[in-house]
């Protein structure tokens, strides 16, 4: 049913046992989320070595859907180069908007497909990546 | 049978199935649904006597004009004004509360004066003083809340000044249920000589309202909360107000006569209602209050606070449960967290067994950092919810532990 869909044990698990959760020491960008409407909140800070995410962590306080979608996405862009990280995002809205998306590239990201139907949670899967991109700005 | 299922019978909506289970619908403190006879009273105006009001000579004008004035006497005889002249028809509490702010504050707010308000707002009754306050440049003081969240009366003396220009405050709020102490307050402020602005959002369904008993200055009200069509409401305000007070905005029907050298306003309440009003949700919420006049409001009274002792029990034996806000006078409004679990995580997942409850601030963002929590769980109940409601609730909440915690 899709309820067991969103909250898979994967979720429940990243959004109760986040990982890469705290504040980065030597980042050299960071950012502030901030969803008005359930107050989830998230800091997002990244090392940047070039163009390449060489390191990125994140604080805050949200509900399960946001704060699993930031932790699986620290563990994913680990390593990747900014235009990588911008082509997965997209990939990632695609898959929470539209019909029939491949979920192959997206890894542990696509145990948040559930979220597609449920389209008020859809800024709370997605509020960590606009804060990525936001801190990367520049 | 019994009274309530018969209620319950008139509400269409009531029926509704999600995701295989009955509709247990606990968001009244959001907008309450609406009976049958509100919604055909909405068909048959548009059916039967649609036209602009105030302006045509002709038969259906005429008919409509009338049905929307009966619809504003209706609105004073169900909070007990002096005269339908004291009720000016909004869109709701939000706009009547911003009448008051911008054509009042216009008038009589200067700088260095000062509103008060209280912690326990919601935003509609706070942002509208600190929008006249950033323009007039006055300051919005604020009266601090018990540590069991509820205004603390003691600190409201030492808030008067010479300088006092407006109390505003909610009759009941609508995060935590809780029934304010207005008669005290208002009676404290006309001690003061200040005059005094109730949010009464959430009372029209719950709570007889007198102004002119309780003698209040102002008193906002909306129809979508009350059973009523959204889009609608009104603000009492005393006559030697909306006499005094400047138009809120400029249009036709506010007029009666303009030339470019000079405008003639309207007599009030007419003087505040510029461009065509909302007749048909005006005529639709007189259909509602004619519902609820008609309904025998002991055995309703009887049966929202039997169902709110019954609520909180059955809630209390759920295992990790928080109640915010458990003042003894209360509407059955009962804001709760789940052990650490979000609240959205709490509405996503009873929705799939077909509760509908709130989660989040609920526009009272200064009361939650007050209480330390981003937001809280709310189920809030009206006259046709049942135990059958509550139990639907407490069910769903176990699977809510099961999901976050593997057990129940």
């Amino acid at each position: 049913m899709d309820l067991d869909n969103l909250y898979q044990e994967l979720i429940v698990d990243h959004g109760t046992q986040p990982r890469n959760f705290a504040e980065l020491d030597s980042h050299s960008h960071d950012a502030e989320g901030f969803n008005p409407l359930c107050g989830d909140l998230v800091h997002v800070y990244v090392k940047l070595d070039g163009d390449k995410i060489a390191d990125v962590s994140f604080t805050g306080k949200g509900c399960a859907i946001s704060t699993a979608s930031a932790s699986i996405m620290t563990d994913l862009v680990k390593g990747k180069t900014l235009t990588e990280v911008r082509a997965l995002f997209k990939q990632f809205q695609d898959l929470l908007t539209k019909d029939n998306q491949s979920e192959v590239e997206l890894g542990k990201l696509s145990a948040l497909a559930g979220v597609k139907k449920y389209p008020s949670r859809v800024k709370c899967a997605t509020l960590a990546w606009h804060t990525l991109q936001d801190a990367c700005k520049e | 049978m019994d009274y309530i299922k018969q209620i319950r019978q008139d509400f269409p909506i009531l029926k509704t199935q999600v995701k295989g289970h009955q509709l247990a619908y606990l968001d009244n403190a959001a907008t309450t649904q609406k009976p049958r006879v509100v919604i055909d009273a909405l068909d048959k105006y548009y059916a039967t006597i649609n036209a602009n009001v105030h302006r045509g000579v002709h038969f259906l004008s005429e008919n409509a004009t009338e049905a929307y004035e009966q619809a504003r006497y209706k609105v004073q005889k169900f909070i007990n004004a002096a005269s339908p002249q004291e009720i000016v028809f909004t869109r709701g509490t939000t706009e009547a509360v911003n009448l008051v702010a911008s054509s009042f504050c216009q008038q009589f707010l200067n700088a260095g004066d000062e509103i008060i308000i209280t912690r326990a707002e919601h935003h509609s009754n706070i942002v509208p003083w600190q929008l006249a306050c950033e323009r007039h440049g006055a300051t919005l003081k604020v009266l601090p809340l018990t540590d069991s969240y509820e205004l603390d009366l003691t600190k409201l003396d030492q808030l008067f000044s010479s300088k006092t220009k407006m109390l505003a405050v909610s009759h009941v709020s609508n995060a935590l249920g809780t029934i304010n102490p207005i008669k005290e307050i208002i009676s404290k402020a006309r001690a003061n000589n200040v005059p005094v602005l109730i949010d009464g959002a959430q009372a029209g369904a719950h709570v007889d309202i007198d102004v002119q008993a309780l003698d209040c200055d102002f008193y906002t009200l909306s129809s979508h909360k009350m059973f009523g069509p959204m889009g609608i409401g009104a603000l009492y305000a005393k006559k030697s107000w909306l006499e005094q007070m400047p138009p809120y905005q400029g249009g036709g029907e506010m007029i009666l006569q303009v030339t470019f050298d000079k405008v003639t306003y309207n007599q009030i309440p007419h003087k505040f209602e510029a461009g065509t009003p909302s007749v048909a949700d005006s005529i639709a919420w007189g259909a509602a209050i004619d519902y609820l006049q008609a309904l025998d409001h002991e055995k309703i009274a009887q049966h929202e606070a039997g169902l709110l002792e019954y609520a909180e029990q059955q809630l209390s034996k759920v295992d990790g449960i928080t109640f915010y806000g458990q003042a003894q006078n209360k509407v059955p409004i009962i804001s709760f967290l789940l052990s650490d679990i979000h609240p959205h995580d709490i509405g996503t997942i009873v929705n799939d067994y077909g509760v509908a409850i709130r989660t989040g601030h609920h526009c009272n963002m200064p009361l939650m950092d007050y209480i330390g929590i981003s937001g809280t769980a709310r189920a809030s109940f009206a006259m046709y919810n049942t135990q059958e409601d509550v139990d639907q609730l407490c069910q769903a909440l176990a699977e809510v532990k099961r999901v976050f915690h593997g057990s129940r």
